[in-house]
């Protein structure tokens, strides 16, 4: 009986701090400066400005979870095959920068991209022309991969790791050639990783601000930099909790997914 | 296979992981490279100076921001690792009904996105009325620090078996003391994995401490932020390069001294 | 004789610079019931390995069928295996599972779901096609993976330990099912295990190994009543194993007493190792007995009583008998001829007896 007692302190802390939080924002959202009942505020997002902005934020963070998967299902595979007899060194390598501080990270492109950055010096050297490399999408995508490519990996070599190498046997076994183990063997037992590496990167990059920022200048606005802007510089937090709203639906819709392809919560990078 | 296919195919692999390398590390390199600059351009090469790094710490701002974010990561990992212990415990004894609805709570600062969890403390912040500074940032942390605590332990404390505590229990010894010495033990390497990983996503954090911190404070991250919008760059890759150096060397000795330990 | 279906020649396989098989050779006939045999690390699996094609050996060949196999790969060779922890499909149903090689081959769904009854038939687990694999228990695995092997029709099944996580009954069940198996299906069985009983209740050869290479093959009662050397006396079974001089073609002496024995070729007063089963000792009266000796250990066994006879020198024979001696009683040994077994002195260390028990 004591025991739920202890559960108290917790228990205070998620309704004032999780629940109540998030019922201000829809407190926040669907209503309008007076305290009156409003849908204009979700209703906005329908104007061509936020329009676009989540049309793109939507394109780039789709793109970044491709290419992310792409460019870490292979490595994945590399790192199971290599990583198991090492003592995991090879994979502390491709971990490392994980840790390091996101804005670094992000800066660090910034530096090599500009006009007068690495890259372009680089290319000046070797007289090829300068190429305007920043505050384009691509970089954006750039820096949504650079980041997020990481929490793509290790969901999925976690995955892998748990297939038994004889089950493979078993496939080649069988009769199987490598691309028919791959993609009848492999693909569909590494579903769980790939869905967990996809809601890790596909919410953080759908919902980023920095990143635009930094690497999008000015010029690029994603839906996250309109929802930021809404509320540190101009002061309609009705309209930012709108979008907000918005902006979780989607990541609902994603928690649905996950939800649906992972009942077991095998998925998982801890 | 034969012995030239496993060749190639291996050298193959090699030169995949060497362009992802390449790719990972490309950034941090040229960072390092150029905090020893002594031109601010970078491109141009104008000899080798320590002046960035002298910069860097004798800021005021930066000192203040590092003494501010190991306080807090430290603090917030400390506070979420207590308040998620005894909510694993109580949650331990749930009955299945409460235990999922409490598990799925706990899920929501995980998934949901960083920029909504930050708004939204920001809200409940102005509406309760405490005023943004050290202490907000301080409970942004702690909140979302207690689910990974929750979530490091949890499967330990189901792993412990119950009858260790049973026979401590037919041994003689009360409750508290038969979780302290018997149950505490068992989940210690769940804590402790909880407890770094709390530390870890608070010193990392920026978007949640940019709604929550006001003005007239900065972490780390808020302090880049500001700073690089502001064009200021060399002193922050000296920055990047002690961070990166002190990232290195602690997961160089979390990861491999305890294994050598291991095998003795 | 006919050509053997496999044939090894000169296999040697090192891991990390220990060497695992040392020059083996073994050669396989078509529909028997082949059993390598040996303690954990004597090399069995990695010759099952080689054969299956999920190692290469480092010099030596595989042949199968008069031709050389040894490059192809696994999914090319006429072989099946059933691995030791089953290795099923965890995200197929069983239909799908014991399908998977019948639908590489490229076969109609029609003979493909006909293969499927036929084969849960067989392995009497009619009815469970669509059974997830996580609802079956350890034995009903087993069994799937069985069907799963045999359905594509393999001219040789390798099976590697594969009753090794089943408990006793069980696995005397399944001992029973995989004879019934090999008549019914009239395929070569290779089939590793640590285990001696298994070795000697389902096989037509076994092939006993230690060290990476062969200490002896033959029938079950071969190995059993005509071990070559002091290690396979051991492994299989319980024995006695002494030293003794070979006095000269068909009398052995042992502690002093002389024994007639049946063997011949082992030269005049020559050392040799003399290994007699438990069981083929009878106690006798002190006077009818070849040595003398008291009884200073008894169990009840329930099949039988095992008993320890100290003879004069210390060693302590053990007996198996249905007739009890009690503890302290002077007891005589009596040996039939035909059970007393020689063997060369060991040529190496290889050839000891283990002093483990399994």
């Amino acid at each position: 009986m004591s025991k739920k007692l202890l559960a108290g302190p917790y228990l205070v802390w998620m309704v004032g701090f999780i629940i109540i939080p998030l019922a201000l924002i829809v407190y926040y959202g669907l209503t309008d400066r007076n305290g009156i009942f409003t849908i204009a505020n979700v209703a906005s997002v329908a104007e061509p400005e936020h329009v676009k902005a989540l049309w793109l934020s939507l394109l780039l963070s789709l793109v970044s979870t491709v290419v992310c998967l792409i460019l870490a299902y292979p490595l994945a595979m590399i790192l199971r095959n290599r990583g198991i007899g090492r003592g995991s060194f090879i994979v502390f390598i491709f971990i490392l920068p994980m840790w390091m501080n996101f804005l670094l990270r992000t800066m660090a492109w910034q530096t090599l991209l500009e006009k007068n950055g690495v890259i372009n010096g680089i290319l000046s050297l070797l007289h090829l022309p300068n190429q305007n490399l920043i505050n384009t999408a691509g970089a954006i995508i750039l820096g949504m991969v650079y980041n997020f490519l990481p929490f793509m990996v290790l969901p999925i070599y976690n995955v892998l790791c748990k297939i038994d190498d004889d089950t493979i046997n078993a496939a080649r076994d069988l009769g199987a050639n490598p691309v028919q183990t791959l993609l009848r063997i492999w693909f569909p037992l590494s579903v769980p990783g790939v869905i967990s590496g996809i809601t890790m990167v596909f919410v953080p990059a759908l919902t980023t601000f920095v990143i635009s920022n930094l690497l999008g200048g000015s010029k690029i606005l994603l839906i996250g930099n309109v929802i930021e802007q809404e509320f540190t510089r101009g002061s309609n937090w009705h309209l930012g909790s709108g979008l907000s709203l918005v902006l979780m639906i989607f990541i609902l819709i994603s928690m649905a997914v996950i939800a649906k392809y992972d009942k077991n919560g095998e998925g998982s990078a801890f | 296979m034969s012995r030239l296919q496993r060749f190639l195919k291996r050298t193959w692999q090699d030169f995949y992981l060497v362009l992802i390398l390449i790719f990972l590390y490309a950034p941090i390199a040229t960072m390092i490279v150029l905090s020893f600059n002594s031109s601010k351009s970078r491109t141009q090469w104008g000899g080798f100076t320590l002046r960035w790094y002298m910069d860097m710490f004798s800021s005021r701002n930066i000192i203040a921001a590092l003494h501010n974010t190991l306080l807090i990561a430290l603090l917030s990992a400390l506070i979420a690792t207590v308040i998620g212990v005894t909510a694993c415990i109580a949650i331990n004894s749930m009955k299945s009904v409460p235990r999922a609805f409490v598990m799925g709570i706990t899920n929501i600062p995980m998934l949901n996105a960083d920029i909504v969890t930050g708004i939204s403390l920001m809200l409940a912040f102005i509406a309760f009325g405490i005023s943004l500074g050290f202490q907000t940032i301080l409970i942004s942390h702690i909140t979302f620090n207690i689910p990974y605590v929750i979530l490091s332990v949890m499967p330990k404390l189901k792993q412990t078996s119950r009858s260790t505590y049973e026979a401590a229990m037919d041994l003689g010894a009360g409750p508290v003391y038969a979780f302290f010495k018997v149950v505490f033990p068992d989940i210690l390497p769940g804590v402790l994995s909880g407890f770094l990983l709390a530390f870890t996503m608070s010193l990392d954090d920026f978007i949640i401490t940019h709604f929550t911190k006001g003005a007239g404070i900065n972490t780390l991250s808020t302090l880049i932020y500001s700073e690089v919008r502001r064009g200021i760059r060399p002193s922050m890759y000296a920055l990047s390069t002690v961070i990166f150096l002190a990232v290195l060397v602690l997961l160089i000795v979390t990861n491999f001294v305890p294994r050598r330990k291991e095998e003795k | 004789m006919s050509q053997p279906l496999i044939n090894l020649k000169n296999i040697t396989k090192s891991f990390d610079g220990t060497v695992v098989l040392d020059d083996l050779n073994l050669s396989v006939a078509e529909n028997t019931f082949v059993t390598l045999l040996g303690p954990s690390g004597c090399g069995k699996t990695t010759t099952l390995r080689i054969i299956g094609g999920f190692e290469s050996a480092d010099k030596g060949q595989v042949i199968f069928d008069g031709e050389e196999i040894s490059k192809l790969p696994p999914n090319k060779r006429q072989l099946n295996t059933v691995f030791q922890k089953y290795a099923l499909f965890s995200h197929m149903n069983i239909a799908e599972n014991i399908a998977f090689g019948l639908k590489i081959k490229g076969k109609s769904k029609a003979y493909i779901q006909d293969k499927i009854k036929y084969a849960l038939k067989l392995v009497n687990l009619d009815g469970y096609e669509n059974r997830s694999v996580s609802s079956l228990s350890g034995g009903q695995q087993q069994r799937i993976a069985i069907a799963r092997a045999i359905v594509n029709e393999p001219r040789v099944l390798l099976l590697d330990e594969p009753l090794g996580a089943l408990d006793l009954k069980l696995r005397q069940d399944m001992q029973y099912e995989l004879i019934r198996l090999k008549n019914e299906l009239g395929i070569t069985f290779i089939y590793v295990t640590h285990d001696q009983e298994e070795a000697l209740t389902m096989s037509d050869t076994i092939v006993v190994m230690n060290q990476g290479y062969i200490q002896q093959m033959g029938t079950p009662e071969q190995i059993y009543n005509e071990p070559e050397n002091a290690f396979v006396a051991d492994f299989i079974g319980e024995s006695n194993i002494v030293s003794g001089t070979m006095i000269r073609d068909e009398l052995v002496e042992i502690f002093g007493a002389r024994f007639a024995c049946v063997d011949k070729g082992f030269g005049n007063n020559q050392p040799v190792d003399v290994v007699i089963r438990p069981e083929d000792i009878d106690l006798v009266a002190p006077s009818d007995g070849t040595l003398t000796g008291v009884c200073t250990h008894l169990i009840f066994k329930g099949v039988h009583y095992e008993m320890e006879v100290t003879t004069p020198g210390g060693f302590e024979w053990l007996v198996h008998s249905t007739d009890m001696c009690p503890v302290g009683k002077e007891v005589g040994i009596h040996v039939d001829p035909f059970d007393i077994q020689i063997m060369n002195k060991p040529a190496s260390e290889d050839e000891e007896a283990v002093g483990v028990n399994e």
